[in-house]
């Protein structure tokens, strides 16, 4: 018998503007067979808007690239991992420093990092210059009732 | 259909989109700029009442906003905000900056 609780997803978009609410809305369709909590698709919607986010205004400065997004289910663990292959980080540890940004003309806070770490309870950050990002969050679904 | 802003004198206040994330904050960035110079406006009052999402990139819009009005010696508020965008709010640091209204459950 298959395992009802496995579930995947892979998905590649254009890295527009425009996307940022489709990757929200798909990352909570897909996990809503796992009943989370109106909080709990909240903050992950969030922590996926930041890195999707970060894909869009940062890894690709001239031509218009793709960005990745991947979901898995297992159990009650959610992992979704956004990936796009434009310039990376040389410093990744400065980067997810709060109120760390390379473009602050743009408005940027610098707090993408700070609101994936604070939304979700694992987050990894996998990057090289010239090659790319990966960013890999986790959160387990339904843990607030037991 | 209803427009986004509505101006009295020197206030004006901004009707927030259900998303306030980075695909929307270019437009309001420059919107809400081109208003509050046109009509040199000096205090600016940001309505959340319809807002559902908003993330770092709306925070950026608010701490902009905020620059430019003290900038030209006004202020801003943040008014009705619902539970999620308070959250969002409170993880930002964003309530030390301006004058927060929250929703008062009577509306």
């Amino acid at each position: 018998m298959t395992d009802q609780t496995r579930n995947h997803m892979h998905l590649y978009f254009d890295a527009r503007s425009v996307n940022e609410g489709f990757a929200r809305l798909v990352v909570s369709a897909f996990m809503t067979e796992m009943n989370p909590t109106l909080e709990e698709l909240a903050d992950v919607k969030t922590a996926v808007s930041e890195a999707v986010t970060n894909a869009i205004v940062h890894a690709y400065s001239e031509e218009e690239r793709q960005v990745e997004l991947t979901c898995d289910r297992c159990g009650n663990e959610l992992t979704v991992v956004v990936e796009d292959r434009g310039i990376g980080m040389e410093d990744v540890k400065s980067a997810m420093q709060p109120f760390y940004t390379t473009k602050p003309e743009q408005e940027r806070t610098g707090m993408g990092f700070a609101f994936m770490e604070a939304f979700m309870d694992q987050v990894a950050v996998d990057s090289r210059p010239g090659f790319g990002t990966k960013v890999t969050m986790k959160k387990y679904i339904g843990k607030e009732n037991g | 259909m209803e427009r986004e802003y509505q101006i009295e004198g020197a206030e004006m206040t901004y009707r927030m989109p259900k998303e306030v994330d980075h695909h929307k904050a270019v437009i309001l960035r420059d919107q809400m700029d081109r208003l509050i110079e046109a009509h040199q406006i000096r205090r600016l009052v940001l309505d959340f009442s319809e807002t559902e999402f908003m993330d770092s990139s709306g925070i950026g819009v608010v701490i902009g906003r905020a620059k430019t009005m003290k900038f030209y010696g006004g202020t801003v508020e943040a008014v009705h905000l619902g539970e999620r965008i308070q959250k969002i709010c409170r993880a930002s640091g964003l309530h030390r900056m301006i004058t927060i209204k929250e929703e008062d459950g009577n509306d």
